[in-house]
C-alpha cells in the first residue's frame, strides 16, 4: 500500500496505486478483472488519486465534518400498513426464481 | 399546418386550453419528429409510442369533460433512464439493468402521470449518471443536434438533446454534479437542479445520494417553472425530502420576463471564471452580465475560495457513495447474470464477480474502485473524512456570498460541446466539465442554466448559470427569466432557432 496522503507534507506528493492494489481493490468490490482491464486501469487512476488528493491537509481538526447538505433529522412516518409489492412483483425482474423466491447459486465455498 | 414541435411547453397547454389541438395530436407530432430524427442524436433509449398515445387520449377525455389533472395535462414528456417507471424499461445506461423493468414508479414518475403528461420514452446517459459527455451509456452515445460529431453533455446528455432536438418539449434530468445544468449549457437549453431534498429522490437510483437531484430540462426558463412545480414538494417516500412548499417559481419567471432586477444583487464567483474557460464562453458570459446590469441589477464580485477544492472534494465524495450503492447490482435479485466462464458450479461470489466485470463499463469500474479505496481502512481519514470537512468549507463560502448577493452566477460549463470520443480515455480532462457546477451540489443549493449565445471561436452554445441559496429557488426563475427574455430580444428569437436543420427533417 503507498503511503498515507499527506504524509509528506506536501499536497503535490505523488500517490501511486500500484497494479495489485487495484486488483485487490475489484476483488473487495467484487469485480473480475483481467489483465488487459487492470493495464487500462491502473495507471488512470493513478492520474485521479493524484488530483484527489490535493484536498488532504485542507480543512483543519476544527472544522466539522458535512455529511448532508441540509440539516436533517430522522423522520418517521405513522406505524400504519401500506400496500407494498406482491411476490410476483418483487420477483419479476429476477435472474432466477423458484417456489416464490430468489433462486442464487451456492452460498458456500467447497471447503465448507 | 403549424409544426407544434417548435412550440414551448407553456404555449402548448395554452393551445390545449383553447381546444386548437389535442394531446393525441401533439403527442404523435413529437413521436413522428422522433422517429424522423432520433436515428441521427440518440436522445432516446427507448420510445413508448403505444403507452404515450394511450396517457394522451385519456388526456383529451379529460378535458373534453372538464377535468383536467394540471396545468401542463396532455403536454409529452421524456424521462432520464435513471428514474423508475413501472412498465416501461429502466436500464440507467448500464448493461447491468438490460431489459429491467421496475414493478414500481419513482415519485417524480408518478406525479407527471398524475399530472396527465404522456411519457414518451427514456432518455440516453453515461452510465449510472457517471459521466460528462452520454459516452458512457452502454447502449452508445447521444449527439448533439447542434453538430451531431460533439457530445450533448453528460449525464443528461439523452434529455437535453431530446429538448434541443424538438423531440420532446419537456424532459427530466438527474444533477449530481451538473448532470442537467452543463448538458443544458452545451445543447442551448435550460436546466435546473433544484435545492436537495426539493424534488423527491423516491425511486431514482441513486449515484451519490447526498448529491443527487432530478429537475427539469426544457427550452425556456417558464417551462422548467411550470415543470419543477409539477414534480416538485414534499414526498413521504423519500426521507431527505424538505417538508415545506415550493416557493412560487412560475409566478417567479413571469415576473422575471418583465425584464426588470432592480435591486437584485448578483455576484460574480471569482473562483468560477478565467484560466480554463474558453474565450468564446467567457465573452458571451461578460455580454449576458451587462444585460443584468441593464436590467437594473447591481454586480458585485465575490470569493470563494474553497471552491478551487470543490472538483477534488466531488471526486471523492461521489465514488464512496457511488461504490456502496453499485453494491446492491449483485445479480441475485434482479438485473444480469453472468456465469463465469471454466468453473462448474460457481459460487454467488464468483458470478457476482463475473456479472458485475461483464455488466458495468470502464468509468463505473474506475470510480467503484476509487470509492472502495476511499473508503477503506486507514485512508477513510486522509480521503473520505477530509472532503467532508471541505464541503463544509464550501457551505460557508456560499453562505458568506449570498450575504453579499442574492444569485451568485458563473458560466456553467468552462468550454462548448467537444468532439466524440476526444476526452473518453482522460478521466480527469472529463471531469473538470463539472467545475462550475460541482459547488452547488456539495452545498446543496439550487442552480439553473440559462443559454448565453454561441461562442465565437466555433459557433456552439454555452451556458449562464445563475446559483441560489438553498429553498430559494424562485431567484433563479426570476433573474434566468430575464436574461432569456434580454437575449432574446437581442437574438430576435430564442438560440435554438439558430440551430441547423437536422438532416432526414423535412423542413
Amino acid at each position: 500500500m503507498p503511503e498515507t496522503p499527506g504524509s509528506s507534507g506536501s499536497p503535490s506528493a505523488r500517490v501511486e496505486i500500484t497494479r495489485d492494489e487495484v486488483a485487490h481493490l475489484a476483488n473487495l468490490a467484487r469485480i473480475d478483472l483481467d489483465d488487459a482491464e487492470l493495464d487500462h486501469l491502473a495507471p488512470q487512476l493513478s492520474v485521479i488519486l493524484e488530483s484527489v488528493a490535493s484536498i488532504s491537509g485542507v480543512a483543519g481538526d476544527d472544522i466539522p465534518p458535512t455529511s448532508h447538505a441540509l440539516p436533517l433529522t430522522n423522520v418517521f412516518r405513522e406505524d400504519v400498513i401500506r400496500p407494498g409489492l406482491t411476490a410476483e412483483q418483487a420477483l419479476s425482474g429476477a435472474p432466477a426464481h423458484e417456489q416464490q423466491r430468489f433462486s442464487v447459486p451456492r452460498i458456500l465455498g467447497d471447503e465448507q | 399546418m403549424s409544426d407544434w414541435t417548435r412550440r414551448t411547453a407553456a404555449e402548448l397547454a395554452d393551445a390545449l386550453a383553447a381546444g386548437e389541438v389535442t394531446s393525441v395530436e401533439l403527442t404523435r407530432a413529437h413521436l413522428d419528429r422522433i422517429a424522423e430524427v432520433d436515428g441521427a442524436v440518440h436522445a432516446f433509449l427507448h420510445v413508448d409510442a403505444e403507452g404515450a398515445l394511450e396517457q394522451a387520449r385519456a388526456s383529451d377525455a379529460r378535458r373534453a369533460a372538464g377535468t383536467t389533472a394540471s396545468p401542463l395535462d396532455g403536454v409529452p414528456i421524456a424521462v432520464k433512464d435513471v428514474l423508475a417507471t413501472s412498465g416501461l424499461p429502466t436500464t440507467c445506461g448500464s448493461r447491468i439493468l438490460e431489459g429491467w423493468i421496475p414493478p414500481y414508479d419513482a415519485t417524480v414518475v408518478a406525479r407527471l402521470r398524475e399530472a396527465g403528461l404522456p411519457i414518451l420514452g427514456k432518455t440516453n446517459m453515461d452510465e449510472f449518471a457517471m459521466g460528462s459527455s452520454t459516452e458512457h451509456s452502454a447502449y452508445g452515445p447521444t449527439h448533439n443536434p447542434w453538430d451531431l460529431d460533439r457530445i450533448p453533455g453528460g449525464s443528461g446528455g439523452g434529455s437535453a438533446a431530446a429538448v434541443a432536438a424538438f423531440e420532446a418539449p419537456l424532459a427530466i434530468g438527474t444533477d449530481t454534479g451538473g448532470s442537467i445544468r452543463q448538458p443544458g449549457a452545451v445543447t442551448g437549453t435550460v436546466g435546473v437542479k433544484p435545492t436537495y431534498g426539493g424534488v423527491s429522490r423516491y425511486g431514482l437510483v441513486a449515484l451519490a445520494n447526498s448529491l443527487d437531484q432530478a429537475g427539469p430540462v426544457t427550452r425556456t426558463v417558464l417551462d422548467s417553472a411550470l415543470l419543477h412545480e409539477l414534480i416538485g414538494g414534499h414526498d413521504p417516500l423519500d426521507s431527505t425530502s424538505i417538508d415545506q412548499p415550493l416557493p412560487s417559481l412560475v409566478d417567479a419567471a413571469r415576473q422575471g420576463a418583465g425584464g426588470d432586477l432592480t435591486g437584485v444583487r448578483v455576484g460574480v464567483v471569482t473562483e468560477l471564471g478565467g484560466e480554463g474557460y474558453q474565450p468564446g464562453v467567457l465573452a458571451r458570459f461578460q455580454e449576458s452580465l451587462d444585460l443584468l446590469v441593464k436590467a437594473g441589477a447591481e454586480v458585485v464580485e465575490v470569493s470563494c475560495p474553497s471552491f478551487v477544492h470543490a472538483l477534488a472534494t466531488y471526486y471523492l465524495i461521489l465514488p464512496a457513495e457511488a461504490s456502496s450503492n453499485l453494491a446492491k447490482f449483485d445479480a441475485m435479485r434482479y438485473g444480469l447474470r453472468v456465469l463465469p466462464e471454466h468453473t462448474d458450479n460457481p459460487s454467488a461470489e464468483d458470478v457476482m464477480r463475473a456479472t458485475r466485470d461483464a455488466g458495468f463499463g470502464d468509468e463505473v469500474k474506475r470510480r467503484i474502485i476509487l470509492g472502495t479505496y476511499a473508503l477503506s481502512s486507514g485512508y477513510y481519514d486522509a480521503y473520505y473524512g477530509q472532503a467532508q470537512k471541505v464541503r463544509t468549507l464550501i457551505s460557508r463560502d456560499f453562505a458568506a456570498a449570498f450575504e453579499q448577493a442574492d444569485v451568485l452566477v458563473s458560466p456553467t460549463a468552462p468550454t462548448t460541446a467537444f468532439r466524440l470520443g476526444e476526452k473518453l480515455d482522460d478521466p480527469m480532462a472529463m471531469y473538470l466539465n463539472d467545475l462550475a457546477t460541482i459547488p452547488a451540489n456539495l452545498a446543496g443549493v439550487p442552480g439553473i442554466s440559462v443559454p448565453s449565445g454561441l461562442a465565437e471561436e466555433d459557433g456552439l452554445p454555452a451556458g449562464f448559470q445563475i446559483l441560489a441559496p438553498a429553498l430559494a429557488d424562485d431567484r433563479l426563475y426570476r433573474v434566468g427569466a430575464a436574461l432569456e427574455a434580454a437575449l432574446a430580444e437581442q437574438w430576435g428569437g430564442p438560440l435554438l432557432d439558430q440551430a441547423p436543420e437536422l438532416e432526414g427533417a423535412s423542413a
